[in-house]
């Protein structure tokens, strides 16, 4: 049996929502506000919408696209801003620089709608993590396991989704912790590639832990 | 200052039910630090409105985990609430001259609540306008004192506005249902819903046949497809919209349409709008307009259940809790894009938004012609309220609140 040295901490997270003094009535105003809103918020309407709206495996991406097909009408960029994929970037600025660009490109081409107003305002907003620990942790594949199972999904979150941007985007606080502690590579390259936009919540930790059942029975 | 008492405890633990033991536990972790920490709730009304109903859930679930919270009323007279009423108005945008006269009321009764205030409590929460002016007691640096604000700031009279904003700018935060409600503000400014308390009789999993049984108390044919929109008779609640929409709608589907609201025989104006109502629904055998007994929350819950479609269809909203209880039972819903709905109904996954009697009427068509798309979006809005506008949510946003300025310290 595998025993990691340094246990993995399993902590909990709420989210509050700062509202910023930013808001967009345009397309020219959304671009405006995309160049200059701050991380957190770049964050908040891709990476925690996403968490937010898990239950939506179908069509949802981040708050920027919905808002551009449901107030502006305009599936053609509405699409385009959704087909940027959060797993593809390495930095909020990378993120926020292809937002820009998709948006702006658009506003070109089609200068008559850049300034036509939507029918709902997009505020900009911001996400403000108060973690907790949940006083649980594990150094074995078959504790981690169980304690994954029954966490909530703002735990389960915080570790998969929300942790990819304390790890400059590149894995989670599972993937990692069972490469780095448990060596278990194959596995963590595994669950840090499960589709956080085609799955619920649940439906991911299912299939990180049916992974983990299986690297259980390699063993 | 009175303490309010809340009624009807339901145990935090019956919550796992609904929301999960992981969201229980959650709770419990993020309360931890905050054990025996003593918390004071303050709004202007221990009974009816939406802020007395959450306090009267959120109070005794902080208590089962262990805050020491306590819920108090200012006290008021006649002359104080008119002036309120007044305010509230004009902070929704309504014309108002407001007299000199009218900010000393207020500041009156708000001192004298300040003298019976229990000020020492490590958290503040004051709801609302009519107790803004108690910051006045706060002592610097001893707690925390933050401002919920439950009505729409985006329109405000400029004179009321301007004297409420001193009182709210010296707050460590301010809380909004809705970016779209807030002002530009110097202090921080978060969003927290409302919320519903799905095992409160308006949101309770009901008996079949009771709902059967309402369905014939009023005469309303469980075969054909049922419209409803819950709702008091109020001209910003769009009732006779409502019926030129199903009239629209009544040409492609034999349907039903019921209008259920709250009783408008003490209300001048609620009366004169069921007279339009009624005179708009033509004696139409398939138009039900219920006045319900205030509220009668289990037959709310019933008429939501069994119908087809739920409507929403306001000029202006607050939030609009209908449309979460509409959610939370699975109903899909077309409701207009107002207020705080559309953080409720996201366009095409949790329900449909409209902008007109037309597009209200073609987007219930289009449900009624694609049951399986209103089912879909059914479930999800049932999942959205699941993690954003239950009590538990609500009750873990307070939490990550006092433990955020308490960090910040």
């Amino acid at each position: 049996l595998n025993v990691a040295e340094t246990p993995f901490d399993f902590v909990t997270a709420s989210y509050l929502t700062r509202i910023g003094n930013q808001s967009a009535g345009t397309l020219a105003e959304l671009l405006t506000g995309l160049e200059h809103s701050s991380d957190a918020s770049i964050f908040h309407h891709t990476f925690q919408t996403l968490g937010l709206h898990h239950f939506l495996t179908e069509g949802f991406s981040n708050d920027f696209a919905q808002w551009t097909l449901a107030s502006t009408n305009r599936s053609d960029l509405a699409e385009q801003l959704a087909a940027l994929d959060i797993r593809d970037y390495t930095s909020i600025a990378a993120l926020r620089s292809d937002l820009c660009r998709v948006v702006r490109d658009f506003c070109d081409a089609y200068p008559q709608f850049a300034s036509q107003s939507g029918l709902e305002r997009f505020y900009f907003c911001e996400s403000v993590e108060v973690a907790v620990s949940l006083g649980r942790s594990a150094r074995t594949l078959e504790g981690f396991r169980e304690a994954v199972a029954h966490l909530s999904h703002a735990a389960f979150y915080y570790h998969f989704i929300s942790s990819r941007l304390r790890l400059q985007l590149q894995t989670n606080d599972f993937s990692h912790w069972l490469s780095d502690s448990l060596g278990l590579h194959t596995l963590a390259d595994s669950v840090n590639r499960i589709d956080v936009y085609t799955n619920t919540l649940d439906s991911a930790r299912a299939k990180m832990l049916r992974l983990i059942d299986r690297e259980r029975r390699k063993a | 200052m009175t303490e309010a008492l809340t009624a009807n405890r339901i145990p935090l633990e019956n919550y796992a039910e609904v929301v999960g033991a992981g969201e229980i536990e959650e709770l419990r972790a993020l309360a931890k630090p905050l054990r025996g920490r003593s918390i004071e709730m303050i709004n202007s009304t221990a009974v009816g409105g939406g802020v007395a109903e959450i306090l009267n859930r959120l109070v005794p679930l902080a208590e089962e985990l262990d805050l020491r919270i306590r819920w108090e009323v200012m006290k008021g007279a006649e002359e104080f609430f008119d002036v309120t009423k007044s305010f509230h108005n004009a902070l929704h945008g309504e014309p108002y001259h407001p007299r000199p006269k009218d900010f000393e009321i207020f500041l009156s009764y708000n001192e004298r609540n300040r003298a019976s205030l229990r000020s020492d409590a490590e958290f503040v929460v004051i709801h609302d306008p009519q107790p803004a002016a108690l910051i006045d007691a706060r002592q610097p640096g001893l707690n925390h004192w933050v401002w919920r604000c439950h009505i729409d700031l985006s329109h405000p009279n400029r004179a009321v506005w301007d004297f409420l904003e001193r009182f709210v700018s010296r707050y460590d935060a301010a809380m909004f249902s809705s970016p779209e409600f807030s002002r530009q503000l110097s202090i921080p400014q978060y969003l927290f819903y409302p919320a519903i308390d799905p095992l409160s009789e308006k949101n309770c999993p009901v008996d079949p046949e009771f709902t059967q049984q309402v369905l014939e108390r009023y005469q309303i044919d469980s075969q054909r497809p049922i419209l409803t929109q819950i709702s008091r008779f109020d001209r910003l609640k769009d009732p006779v919209g409502v019926i030129r929409a199903y009239r629209i709608v009544k040409r492609y589907f034999d349907c039903q349409l019921v209008l259920a609201g709250g009783s408008a025989s003490d209300d001048p104006e609620g009366a004169l709008v069921l007279k339009d109502v009624l005179r708009a629904a033509d004696k139409d055998p398939d138009i039900k307009i219920l006045e319900l007994p205030a509220w009668a929350p289990l037959e709310v819950n019933a008429l939501q259940r069994a119908s087809t479609i739920v409507v929403q269809k306001s000029l202006r909203e607050g939030f609009g809790l209908t449309v979460s209880e509409a959610l939370w039972k699975k109903k899909p819903v077309v409701a207009s894009a107002v207020g705080g709905i559309p953080t409720q109904i996201i366009h095409k996954h949790t329900g449909l938004l409209a902008h007109s009697v037309e597009g209200t009427a073609y987007q219930i068509r289009f449900l009624l012609s694609h049951p399986e798309i209103a089912t879909k979006l059914g479930e999800n809005g049932h999942e959205h309220v699941k993690e954003n506008f239950l009590i538990t949510q609500k009750l873990k946003r307070y939490l990550a609140l006092f433990l955020l300025l308490d960090r910040r310290q």
